[in-house]
């Protein structure tokens, strides 16, 4: 029944019980506003150039939130706010996240605008990541193989910059990520095996493979075979100059660029172009398409390579991006948060984009926090973007609809 | 538009064990309707699925204009002026009905993009020329059924089809839709393209068709012109013997109330309320058909009684004791006969035999089985017998139930379900798929029960079967019972105004 007697009554008791939680998790930020945020006194300095900084007293801070934010949960439970509540929430979130970093630099300063441009940074595997699971996903296949992909690439990348240059190097890691999404490929739509248990095994291959030639050959050639030099960032001319944003968006290395690139293309490609038009059809329903003469497994094998060749990008910036030589595991579940990030972003690279930022931030801050002295042990931090990923998913998956075929293999009749 | 006249000679297809296909001949040209009448099972679907590329013919070949072709794809069919409306729609639900109907022929701008204004502008254009009142931007999903094939048919028209093949293009429309169809086909015709129309009801082709031809077991069996045919003429080629179309039965008398619904409703997992308060009660001694467009919450209606969904308010009962909460089993104790929808899905294990299928609701009975142990014996014995009383065509109980024909599959289930001790016979859909041979044998197996003193409910969404079985006529609409009439105070078209969900004038009392 696609129109069923009261879908309006229904949605809105759904709507309901989104608000009345929302109103809930309100309250409950509120009281860490108060019981943690205002603990610790002093300002807090955020650098946002080389020469200049705001500060925010950490417990006045904390506790004016606080008084707010209950407030906003009064609002939301009683009256809700309708089409704004997104943007509360939006806002809410950035004044929290600030009353957080206030708390955990009070007494000290940090460079609040290098902290978003790493974000940036870090934000480039998962995206690109989040986009080739969407490329899969999108035709009907459930690419769980990210985290192998981009891992294989980032070891083989790491090998061939060492030994030719950067640009061969990246080429390696694209070819790499096409060959691990040619098996995916040739495994579930030739053979039909099971999408996510190819996935799997793609996953531990990848890893046990790249540990052995990280330990076995690596190791010993560390100079000859895992060193080089990483790319530099380039300053867009102008651009780059726009105060606090210039040097968040456009003072960043080519990855970085070319994952907006990306994202802006595959937007495009996915909403604009026949291409797309077919892909999101074969992954919604690949027989309609099949019966008007699109060869369904055709443009899957295409759109999985492509996939790969886009996370292959992803795994060469570890070596040739940032860190300047592979380690074993480098990438340490970043192509599971991507597939989070498909799934904030509902399967739309755009929405995959805010969510691989999301992530990002959280490993940022991480990284930043480890130089304050909090009194949160490491170990916490480092589960940070995990536990960011758990959350944000566990709270928005509820709403958000995979592409009806993935998963499934199609045959021509 | 110019003539053509697509002919198929000698086209036989065989899959292991079966030939589903064999030296079948036909030919349709523009300006005509071919009725294609078969039961299920006489090898429509293969014989389709061959002219339209996604089957390769063993032997024979197609003809367009007298010259020999191959289609190797449908992609090859659409070129050639062939246009397929499939019995199951091939539409993207999340997408925009221009979207659907461009998907594969998409009019392109620079790079590849897609024109969707042109799109638009193109399903506009045919959904006027044929009066089809199609809005390019709704989305699939929010279409009802009878809307959906008009997009099918904006589909193929689109790609300039010569010969437009429906597949069983009537199983899922209202009456009134049904009609509505018949002048779009009609109006096909006339703007010279010509109409292959793929059927099982024998009215529909009188009404429609210029010309009939009957497949039997792959074959083509008889050639017939509506003017000089009659139904019971055509089902006899259908079946191969005289058959009887119209149930006989003496007039009910009805007793007391046996099962009772009150308040019934119940909500799917999307939270959608799919039943919506349903009250009725079924008496010993009455046959009660829910009549309904398919997907009016019919199926739920039926496993919330069989107790395979849970109520989410309101209660049923059976001989006056509330069963709401009890499982199938201890339904079937109190007894439940239930002969569901999906004969293949919930009504037997394929893959288990016919033997195991037929104790599959006693299994656990000290008839059957003693601790742990099953009495096998036991259960071919019964097995024999059931086989033989209900005429179930096999050479061997201990083959799968898979290796029977869907009619012989039908009877299994009609024999395990009615062959003990029961009350009430809910039935869904009970002659779905089968032939018009079994058809009239579970029809007397329902009056039979009926007369045996049980109260019978049955849901079925053909109305030819619902006006001729029942006693008592329930109509689904949308999750509610919009009327309870009987059969012989009112008209199918007053049954269909209550499935389309308005109120004939005359009955408003």
């Amino acid at each position: 029944m696609s129109t069923s007697a009261a879908p309006g009554l229904v949605v809105s008791a759904e709507q309901r019980k989104r608000a009345r939680s929302l109103g809930i998790a309100y309250l409950v930020l509120a009281v860490v506003c108060f019981t943690i945020f205002t603990r610790r006194a002093g300002d807090a300095g955020f650098r946002i150039s080389e020469s200049s900084q705001f500060t925010l007293p950490a417990q006045g801070f904390g506790w004016a939130l606080g008084i707010v934010l209950i407030a906003i949960a009064a609002g939301q439970l009683l009256r809700g706010f309708g089409k704004l509540s997104n943007v509360v929430l939006a806002l809410a979130t950035a004044a929290f996240f600030m009353s957080f970093m206030a708390w955990a630099a009070a007494g000290d300063s940090f460079s609040f605008v290098g902290m978003l441009q790493d974000t940036v940074s870090r934000s480039v595997p998962i995206t690109l990541g989040a986009v080739a699971g969407i490329l899969s996903e999108r035709s009907g296949v459930i690419n769980i193989s990210i985290e192998g992909m981009l891992l294989a690439s980032a070891c083989t990348s790491a090998i061939g910059a060492s030994l030719t240059n950067l640009w061969l190097g990246t080429l390696v890691g694209i070819l790499t990520g096409v060959a691990l999404a040619a098996i995916l490929a040739v495994m579930s739509i030739r053979y039909k095996v099971d999408q996510v248990i190819v996935g799997f095994a793609i996953n531990f291959f990848a890893l046990g493979v790249t540990s052995f030639i990280s330990f076995r050959v690596l190791v010993p050639n560390r100079d000859t075979m895992n060193n080089l030099l990483p790319v530099m960032p380039i300053r867009i001319p102008l651009f780059a100059d726009i105060p606090f944003f210039g040097q968040i968006l456009f003072d960043q290395t080519i990855f970085v660029y070319f994952s907006f690139a990306t994202v802006a293309l595959a937007t495009w490609g996915l909403y604009r172009t026949k291409w797309g038009l077919r892909t999101r059809a074969i992954g919604e329903y690949p027989r309609a398409a099949g019966t008007l003469g699109v060869d369904v497994n055709k443009l899957r094998y295409r759109n999985l390579l492509l996939a790969g060749a886009v996370a292959g990008v992803g795994g060469a910036w570890w070596p040739i991006g940032i860190v300047g030589r592979f380690d074993q595991n480098i990438t340490n579940g970043r192509g599971f948060i991507a597939l989070a990030a498909v799934i904030f972003g509902r399967w739309h690279p755009v929405g995959a984009l805010c969510g691989a930022l999301v992530f990002a931030l959280a490993e940022a801050v991480r990284l930043k926090i480890g130089n304050f002295d909090t009194g949160i042990p490491s170990e916490f931090l480092i589960m940070a973007p995990y536990l960011v990923t758990l959350i944000v998913v566990a709270g928005f998956i509820g709403a958000s609809r995979a592409p009806k075929a993935a998963g499934q293999p199609y045959e021509d009749q | 538009m110019h003539e053509m006249k697509f002919e198929l000679r000698g086209i036989t297809k065989r899959f292991p064990g079966v030939v589903a296909n064999d030296n079948v001949n036909l030919s349709v040209e523009t300006g005509e309707v071919l009725a294609l009448i078969g039961e299920n099972g006489a090898g429509k679907s293969t014989l389709m699925n061959v002219l339209y590329g996604l089957y390769r013919a063993d032997e024979g070949e197609l003809l367009i204009d007298g010259q020999a072709t191959q289609f190797s794809s449908p992609a090859d069919a659409i070129a050639a002026g062939i246009g397929m409306v499939h019995q199951h729609f091939m539409l993207v639900p999340v997408m925009t009905v221009a979207e659907n109907v461009v998907l594969g022929v998409e009019p392109t701008g620079r790079f590849g993009s897609l024109d969707i204004d042109e799109a638009r502008r193109m399903v506009r254009e045919v959904s006027d020329r044929y009066h089809l009142e199609l809005d390019p931007d709704a989305i699939i999903e929010d279409l009802s059924v009878g809307v959906r094939q008009r997009v099918e048919i904006v589909k193929v028209l689109m790609r300039d089809a010569k010969i437009v093949v429906f597949d069983e293009p009537t199983a899922v429309l209202t009456p009134s839709e049904i009609l509505e169809f018949f002048g779009i086909v009609r109006s096909l015709v006339e703007a010279g393209r010509g109409v292959i129309f793929i059927t099982h009801k024998l009215k529909e082709a009188l009404e429609i068709a210029d010309r009939i031809n009957v497949l039997r077991r792959g074959k083509v069996v008889g050639e017939a012109l509506p003017k000089n045919t009659s139904e019971a003429a055509i089902a006899e080629m259908m079946v191969g013997r005289p058959v009887l179309l119209v149930v006989d039965k003496a007039p009910a008398t009805p007793r007391e109330a046996m099962l009772t619904l009150a308040g019934v409703s119940v909500v799917d997992p999307d939270g959608r309320t799919v039943v919506d308060g349903a009250s009725f009660e079924v008496r010993v001694g009455e046959i009660v058909c829910v009549a309904g467009v398919q997907g009016n919450g019919q199926t739920e209606l039926v496993e919330a009684i069989a107790g395979l969904r849970r109520v989410a308010s309101g209660s049923i009962s059976l001989g006056g004791k509330n069963i709401t909460g009890d499982s199938p089993r201890e339904r079937h104790a109190a007894g439940m006969a239930h002969i569901p929808e999906d004969r293949q899905r919930q009504g037997l294990v394929t893959e288990l035999s016919i033997t195991e299928n037929l104790v599959l609701t006693r299994y656990h009975d000290a008839e059957f089985s003693q601790g742990i142990r099953m009495k096998w014996d036991a259960a071919a014995a019964k097995s024999q017998e059931l086989v033989a009383a209900y005429d179930i065509r096999t050479t061997d109980p201990s083959q799968l139930a898979s290796t029977l024909s869907g009619g012989n599959q039908q009877k299994v289930i009609v024999a395990r379900e009615l062959s003990r001790n029961i009350r009430v016979v809910v039935a869904a859909q009970p002659t779905r798929g089968i032939d018009v041979g079994s058809i009239e044998y579970v029809h007397a197996q329902i009056v039979k029960e009926r007369d045996a003193g049980r109260a019978v409910l049955v849901v079925s969404t053909e109305l030819d079967e619902v006006m001729s079985l029942a006693d008592r006529v329930l109509v689904m609409y949308r999750g509610k019972i919009v009327a309870d009439v009987d059969p012989k105070k009112v008209s199918h078209m007053d049954i269909g105004l209550y499935m389309a969900g308005s109120r004939p004038a005359a009955v408003v009392a």
